[in-house]
């Protein structure tokens, strides 16, 4: 009976479009266990972190991820602000408020891209064409306010880059407005569909204590019934003076991390709203200098779970030591217990309700350098420009050309 | 009894160092045989979150600072954990506590080298298969 087979699902997945590679040991139907190897995207970024300065940091860390773009530099400055003082220390109020509001409008986008998707591996296109064309508007706002749609270069140490103007207030209050309809109508296609219950309740369950065991965060956490969110639990930007709520579901299957990522789209909305409402008018930026020694944690929400950056800095302009952890890295690996036990045909759906974010998971690429092409590094490039000063200076040696 | 009370309650002695720096960063250092029964005593009976662990190459000794949540308060506890051999660093491994530490302890092994003693599973997380045996990615000075 026992006649195990490997199913290899990737590195090219068939659905997702990052690279990842489950090797799923089924057993008939079931999935008996399951290897997860990743990698296929590492970049080095902790690595390349150690050779820019600070300012720097806040656009390679953008780059970590193009859905969350905003949370990784947030969590980056919120852990350099750390060694600052805190970020109530140190950023203007205004700043801060337009950290908040760029920070949920990525959660919503963030949110209705992982909607579209799952209504895709489940082959309901119409939630996947649905919930990307509500997506736009959403972007749309983004490329108002920060000039891009994603990677918005928005955060800097002490403060923000670009203010927002004041005839973007309302037009971010319409789209708003506007969007709630298309939530309702997802959390009517979504929550009271029969056939989607069918696909999903009880599929995928990650029970409380699997939860604890492998330290989920974000949604995937209050899904299966554990209260966290770094919004509350460590306060940062505006949060600790908007009133919203966090939503908890406390089935762990894949239908509750549905429900959670839609009702905190409402959320978000809420928070957006408020703080729009709320824009104190002043500076954006606190114009930081210099940054001491010393070591700093920031954390923030993302919309997969808590981000975690740590930054331990000599009192030059660059870290000597940047650790980064994104919450994919946690989140991916419950997998290991979310498809064991399923059917083949679940392992799709549920190896993607944890909403992976694989180029955050991984952050070495190898090129393969053809025979006739040189390769110049950071050091390559500087013993040029010295060789080059030095003809200059040859040629100059008199005071005037050679 | 608040969190900090009950730590420092709990493993008396254990403490090396103790600093709050902030009202929510706690940075504690504790010797490396202590900090499997720590992490056992934090993360079983306190219920603190394990967030992540951060793997440091300093001139003299490689450290881990092990990162634990108390979500109800906020407040990060960092464990630090010197390791002075800097030829052959090792530590007790904490996946058979938690499963959390399995891909941590795994990204510090093949980035920083050191060697997590009784890791079920300890084998390349990110680093691609060929990558060449000995070479840590990030060990300073390469």
């Amino acid at each position: 009976m026992s006649h195990r087979v490997i199913v290899p699902i990737g590195p090219y997945h068939p659905l997702q479009e990052e690279p990842e590679f489950f090797q799923l040991y089924v057993e008939g139907e079931r999935v008996v266990d399951i290897d997860i190897i990743i990698g296929y995207n590492h970049r080095g970024i902790e690595k390349l972190s150690e050779s820019k300065h600070f300012d720097q940091i806040a656009f390679l860390v953008e780059r970590i991820c193009g859905i969350c773009s905003s949370s990784h530099p947030y969590a980056y400055v919120l852990a350099v602000e750390d060694i600052l003082g805190g970020e109530e220390k140190v950023v203007p109020e205004r700043a801060i408020y337009i950290r908040t509001i760029v920070d949920e409008l990525q959660r919503i986008h963030s949110h209705l891209l992982w909607l579209g998707l799952a209504g895709h591996f489940i082959g309901y296109n119409t939630v996947w064409m649905w919930a990307w064309k509500y997506r736009e508007p959403v972007l749309d706002c983004f490329e108002m306010i920060t000039g891009n749609r994603n990677n918005y270069g928005m955060l800097k140490i002490g403060g923000i880059r670009r203010d927002m103007k004041d005839e973007d207030i309302s037009v971010l209050k319409k789209t708003l407005d506007e969007l709630v309809p298309a939530v309702n109508m997802f959390k009517g296609a979504v929550m009271d569909d029969p056939v989607i219950k069918a696909r999903l309740v009880g599929v995928g369950v990650l029970t409380k204590a699997q939860a604890i065991d492998y330290c989920v965060v974000g949604p995937t956490a209050r899904a299966s019934g554990i209260n966290i969110d770094v919004r509350r639990d460590d306060p940062y930007g505006a949060y600790s003076n908007l009133d919203w709520n966090i939503i908890m579901e406390k089935d762990g299957d894949i239908f509750a991390k549905t429900v959670v990522r839609i009702l905190e789209m409402y959320e978000s909305i809420r928070i957006i709203r408020q703080c729009l409402d709320k824009l104190p008018r002043g500076a954006i930026d606190a114009d930081v200098k210099d940054i001491p020694v010393g070591e700093g944690i920031g954390r923030v929400e993302a919309p997969r779970g808590e981000c975690f950056h740590y930054i331990k800095s000599d009192g030059t302009n660059r870290p000597i030591r940047h650790k980064i952890r994104a919450p994919s890295f946690m989140n991916v690996a419950s997998n290991k217990v979310g498809a064991v036990g399923g059917t083949i045909s679940d392992a799709t759906i549920t190896l993607a309700a944890v909403d992976p974010c694989y180029c955050c998971t991984e952050r070495v690429a190898v090129i393969n350098k053809p025979d006739n092409k040189k390769i110049m590094n950071g050091w390559d490039l500087i013993k040029l420009s010295q060789e080059k000063t030095n003809k200059l200076r040859e040629r100059f040696k008199d005071g005037r050309a050679q | 009894m608040d969190m900090i009370t009950k730590i420092k309650e709990g493993l008396g002695l254990r403490i090396v160092s103790w600093e709050e720096r902030s009202p929510r960063r706690v940075y504690l250092t504790v010797n490396k045989e202590d900090i499997f029964e720590v992490s056992r005593f934090l993360f079983k009976e306190l219920g603190l979150r394990f967030s992540t662990a951060s793997g440091i190459d300093a001139p003299l000794a490689f450290e881990i600072i092990y990162h634990f949540s108390d979500d109800a308060s906020g407040v990060v506890y960092s464990l630090r954990v010197v390791l002075s051999d800097k030829l052959h660093p090792q530590v007790d491994s904490l996946t058979p506590v938690f499963a959390a530490a399995e891909w941590v302890e795994r990204e510090i092994w093949e980035m920083l080298g050191i060697n997590f003693k009784n890791h079920p599973n300890l084998k390349r997380l990110l680093l691609a298969e060929d990558w060449p045996q000995g070479d840590y990615p990030l060990r300073q000075g390469r």
